[in-house]
């Protein structure tokens, strides 16, 4: 095994703790402090996942959150989760791993076919294959595909865990706990800014205290330590790690996703905790990605990004090899070399593609007899699941003629360093291509800004583009004054200096060698976890995908998890050479949150079962659950559906109350309709407005059916309006509508007739109303004593207010149901007495309640329409037999009725339908013609819009909306019904019972 | 997400505390008018890169209408005001120029040590 623990090194493990755990089954050990990836290389375990598209096996690249191959399922049943990156994840005791991607094992997984294949398996293939012939994609690409692809398994079972969010605010937030986000940090806090510290690892310093910097004449290490302490000390200062600052949005909301590090340690941990805060300023600290090197076989499990390897070395004691060659384009990589040499493990060679003089890094290297190959270039790494050697070639030419071969177990590459400007895009920063550092950076002139226009993203440090640590240290400190300043809180302190060695100037290197052929860049990888290699890149380019955007999405470069963090610059650089452009020109793909995926169960968080919506209860729910109800959600509300009894079925309870009201009374809690109440001296003339009505000419004490229109002419809600006195009206909505009904008037009121002196209230809650249907209902309520309810003194459609037994009343007669109906409204907290009252009262004559089946089974025997049911927001009050308002000179809606199209008589209109067999229809059964239209579809003429059995009939009864339906009476429509058979039913008169309307007056 | 300010009630607030109407300053198009007016009343929208005067309800607040002149390139607010206008304030109608250029560091770099 190449990769393993060395025997001394490892700032960030505890050698004396022992942390067992299994990967694939395998009983493995590492040490505390090390991260899932660290315990596995320090177990010789180098090979840790497959690819998405070939299953190429695959090692970790990073030792960060930009890793594209290390991804892992952890845990299993209920705490599954998949795709969980090694690099990132700290071991924990007993943790359970598995490989992803693969079948039957890592080692040996047969998907590697497609590997075998690739050279037919080209960038855009999925788009250009599997498209025809269309069985195919069914029953042969598509689970092809399903079994091959797919990284990890998603959980089974419930979340146990708990998730929160946390909503903070402060002046200034940094994201980057390394040294320039701490510089930053420091500065902003010392005049009394609210500032929060970020930082994505569970260690504060970054790079630095890896790299070497040396800070006020300190070690990073020590100076990290001193200045965490110092901030710490500062009761303004929040500081976090193990949490990424991970979405920039508008106007400074930012979200931070935590993962506690005690999770699972008592019942008080969430397992991960999202931060919801609201920043003046956003101090993107958050340093630069290393680029990889995109050589032949780059991808070989071994060859890994130079600043990882000596991550690995440093931070955890782990050597990834025995034999290591250092492969760049710059001078950040000879540190790696050096941090090798002192770890104790053997540099082959430093291979630059430079051929300048050599920096003060380069001379440490050679002091230590470290051959460097200058003007060179890695021509091919042998080895299929680990390395095995390179070959060298010179870095200009073309790679045909090798000039050396290196016996080597590992490679450590550095393709320079891209500032992390993904927080400065987040919000619309723009970035800027620098030729010199042959990077992009954020465009100062073009930042994201905020509701006040100001700018309020400041980049720093690495994430800025100022690259070597004594020039970020510095750029960092600045940020840091300018944030406090602009947020009010301006203050003063000392900017740390650093020193380190000058480095040389960067050699743009995007293929290696630079004239590669097809034989090579075909094992050129760009994008590790989709496979998406530089002849993939360039084949999108041949084939006229020369928008950046267009490209990513032919070749899939940069859609993985990690969202093209390694990949990205790389692959828009090999795109404008293919294109023949300038990668400036060229320009980026767009940053979008989040920089590290967010989970589902921290974006839910606490807003799950009873939490996830508020649940609204009438003041008679407590009755209604205490005597079987089965709940219907209704909006918010939950209505009884109907109140089932032991040993009853819910359909036969329907039908049993139905009966029961049709033949003596029912009592139906009506008290989620929406009750708004309308005054004012121009309340008559507005009401008009509103309905297709007229309700300015009802007379006081009176009702009257209602519709609403949206200014498009369709239907959006009903119900009766009663007239109160001379300025007020109470206009009663759907159970769903009352909000949009009542927002909708304040809407006309505030922004189209503000000088209309009119004002709304929504009385619903305030109110509990109790509707007493059937031929006993007046019995019953006259058996409270008080008001005379008699049909002389109160007609249908009519209302009178006063005392109905003990209750201060007022008293609806109005029927939904077509029997003898009244709607008693009382003070909510009155709710329940006068229930119990009522279901006394009505004993003898054998009183039930029922529920909103019932109450719909009734309202479709009569033939009466349903918002939600006959409606579906493209239907008139035409096409239901409702008023439409035709003389009336102006309502919502009326314009929009004028159109054509709204006035063809072709239109689909409400109906009644009986099946000849006396069955009930499928709600939502189309009938057909038998005819096709032009795109080959079965052509319909109609549609069952409410579907019952009528216990009051002994058969099915349907409400439909049919092509010109009142004028086909009588006639059969064929409806299909599944695959092969169909029902009949024949076009009848919507009202199916007591036509006349006998029963209303009991 | 916006941070708006109510000019009814004076509150500023997160965009979660209100509710969006769409395009501001439409006339209504009622019967009679031709069906190009109607239509650029109920479906014609602009689409400003600048600019943009909206709706917005203090929903879960003062419950009041309002309106607001946004920049939808910066995402600046230019302002927020009554509802019961017709026409936008003329000092929001256009973007005044920001000073983007400005070198983002150069009041840190001069504070003293
Ligand atoms: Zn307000």
């Amino acid at each position: 095994m190449s990769a393993h623990r060395l025997e001394t090194g490892g700032r960030l493990i505890d050698r004396t703790r022992r942390v067992r755990f299994t990967f694939d089954d395998a009983p493995l050990r590492g040490q505390a402090g090390d991260t899932l990836a660290s315990a596995l290389l320090a177990e010789g375990r180098m090979l840790q996942g497959r690819s998405f598209k070939y299953h190429r096996p695959r090692g970790p690249v990073t030792a960060d959150s930009a890793e594209p191959n290390a991804l892992m399922g952890l845990d299993t049943g209920a705490r599954a989760e998949p795709n969980v990156r090694a690099t990132s994840v700290q071991l924990s005791e007993g943790m359970v791993v598995h490989s992803q991607n693969r079948w039957p094992s890592l080692a040996f997984d047969v998907g590697r076919i497609a590997d075998r294949l690739a050279r037919v398996l080209p960038a855009g293939f999925y788009y250009k294959t599997f498209l025809w012939p269309r069985p195919f994609w069914k029953h042969v690409y598509e689970p092809l595909i399903r079994r091959a692809a797919g990284l990890g398994r998603a959980p089974e079972g419930v979340d146990p865990d708990r998730y929160e969010q946390l909503h903070a605010f402060a002046d200034v937030v940094v994201a980057g706990g390394g040294v320039a986000g701490l510089a930053a940090a420091w500065a902003a806090a010392q005049g009394g800014a609210r500032v929060i510290v970020l930082e994505e690892t569970g260690h504060w310093g970054g790079r630095a205290v890896v790299d070497g910097l040396v800070i006020d004449g300190h070690p990073a290490e020590a100076w990290v330590t001193a200045t965490v302490a110092a901030l710490e000390g500062l009761a303004n200062v929040t500081l976090r790690t193990n949490t990424s600052l991970t979405a920039v949005h508008d106007h400074g909301y930012v979200l931070a996703d935590e993962w506690p590090q005690d999770a699972g340690a008592g019942i008080a941990a969430p397992r991960q905790r999202l931060w919801r805060i609201r920043a003046g300023r956003v101090i993107a600290a958050n340093g630069a990605i290393e680029r990889p090197l995109a050589f032949a076989g780059n991808d070989v499990p071994g060859v890994m990004l130079a600043s990882a390897v000596r991550d690995y070395a440093v931070n955890y004691g782990v050597a990834v090899g025995r034999r290591v060659v250092v492969v760049t384009n710059n001078d950040d990589a000879y540190r790696t070399a050096l941090a090798l040499r002192e770890a104790g493990v053997e540099v082959a060679a430093v291979v630059d593609a430079r051929d300048t003089l050599p920096g003060p890094l380069a001379q440490q290297v050679r002091a230590h007899g470290i051959p460097i190959h200058d003007g060179s270039a890695i021509e091919a790494v042998q080895g299929d699941i680990g390395v095995t050697g390179v070959t060298l070639c010179r870095h200009s030419g073309n790679g045909a003629c090798v000039s050396a071969q290196i016996a080597c177990d590992a490679v450590a590459m550095s393709g320079g360093w891209s500032p992390a400007v993904h927080l400065w895009s987040h919000a619309g920063g723009k970035v800027v291509w620098d030729a010199d550092g042959a990077m992009f950076r954020p465009d100062p002139a073009q930042g994201p800004t905020g509701h006040d226009g100001a700018v309020f993203v400041i980049p720093a440090g690495a994430a800025a583009g100022a690259l070597w640590g004594p020039q970020a240290l510095a750029d960092a400190h600045a940020a840091g004054l300018r944030a406090a300043a602009e947020t009010g809180h301006p203050g003063h302190t000392p900017a740390p200096v650093a020193e380190a060695p000058e480095e040389r100037a960067i050699l743009p290197v995007w293929t290696m060698p630079e004239g590669a052929g097809p034989r090579l860049k075909s094992r050129m990888f760009l994008d590790f976890q989709n496979d998406v290699k530089v002849t993939d890149v360039e084949l999108a380019a041949r084939e006229g995908f020369e928008s950046v955007e267009h490209a990513k999405r032919y070749t899939t470069l940069g859609m993985a998890t990690d969202q093209g963090k390694l990949s990205n610059i790389n692959g828009l650089a090999v795109l404008a050479a293919a294109r023949g452009a300038g990668i400036a020109e060229t320009g980026t793909t767009t940053f979008r949150p989040p920089w590290t995926p967010l989970t589902l169960g921290a974006i839910a968080a606490e807003a799950r079962g009873e939490l996830f919506q508020a649940v609204r209860e009438t003041p008679m729910h407590a009755w209604h659950a205490a005597h079987g109800a089965r709940w219907e959600p209704v909006g918010q509300w939950r209505r009884p559906h109907a109140y089932v009894r032991p040993g009853e079925t819910p359909a036969k309870a329907v039908n049993r109350e139905v009966l029961n009201t049709r033949q003596t009374v029912g009592v139906l809690d009506a008290s989620t309709l929406g009750k708004i109440l309308v005054r004012g001296p121009d309340a008559g003339r507005f009401l008009d407005m509103l309905y297709t009505g007229t309700m300015s000419t009802l007379a006081v004490g009176r009702c009257r059916y209602g519709v609403m229109c949206t200014e498009n002419g369709f239907v959006f809600d009903d119900g009766v309006v009663a007239r109160i006195d001379a300025t007020t009206w109470l206009c009663h909505t759907t159970t769903g509508g009352a909000e949009a009904v009542h927002g909708w008037m304040e809407d006309w009121l505030q922004c189209e007739w503000w000088d209309w002196k009119v004002h709304v209230i929504d009385l619903t809650e305030q109110l509990a109303q109790i509707a007493v249907a059937g031929p006993n209902a007046r019995r019953v309520l006259q058996k409270l004593g008080g008001m005379d309810l008699s049909a002389d003194a109160l007609g249908h459609m009519r209302w009178a207010a006063g005392r109905l037994g003990d209750f201060d009343a007022r008293v609806l007669r109005v029927s939904f149901s077509g029997e003898l109906g009244f709607e008693v409204a009382v003070p909510a907290s009155q709710g329940p007495a006068l229930w119990d009252r009522l279901m006394a009262a009505g004993a003898e004559w054998g009183i039930m309640p029922y529920g909103t089946e019932a109450l719909h089974v009734m309202r479709a025997e009569k033939g009466f329409i349903m918002v939600g049911d006959e409606t579906d927001g493209t239907v008139t009050p035409g096409d239901l037999g409702l008023p439409t308002g035709a003389k009336k000179a102006d309502f919502l809606g009326k314009r929009g009725l004028e159109r054509s199209h709204l006035r063809d008589p072709e239109r689909w209109r409400l109906v009644g339908l009986e099946t000849l067999t006396g069955s009930v229809l499928p709600h939502g059964a189309y009938s057909v013609t038998g005819g096709y239209t032009d795109t080959y579809q079965r052509e319909t003429d109609g549609r069952v819009t409410s579907s019952y059995y009528s216990p009051t009939l002994g058969r099915g009864i349907a409400l439909g909306l049919v092509r010109r339906g009142p004028e086909r009476m009588g006639e059969v429509l064929t409806f299909p019904v599944g695959a092969a058979s169909q029902m009949k039913a024949r076009i009848v008169d919507p009202v199916f019972f007591d036509p006349q309307g006998g029963r209303l007056d009991g | 997400m916006l941070m708006l300010t109510c000019p009814c009630c004076g509150v500023s607030a997160e965009e979660t505390e209100f509710a969006p109407g769409g395009a501001a300053h439409l006339r209504r198009a009622g019967p009679g008018t031709p069906d190009d007016a109607f239509e650029a009343y109920m479906f014609q929208r602009d689409n400003p890169r600048g600019v943009h005067f909206e709706r917005w309800r203090h929903a879960y607040g003062c419950g009041k209408w309002f309106l607001a002149a946004r920049c939808t390139r910066t995402l600046r607010v230019l302002g927020t005001y009554s509802a019961r206008t017709t026409e936008p304030p003329a000092d929001l109608a256009a973007e005044p120029p920001v000073d983007l250029a400005a070198d983002l560091r150069a009041p840190a770099a001069e504070a003293p040590a």
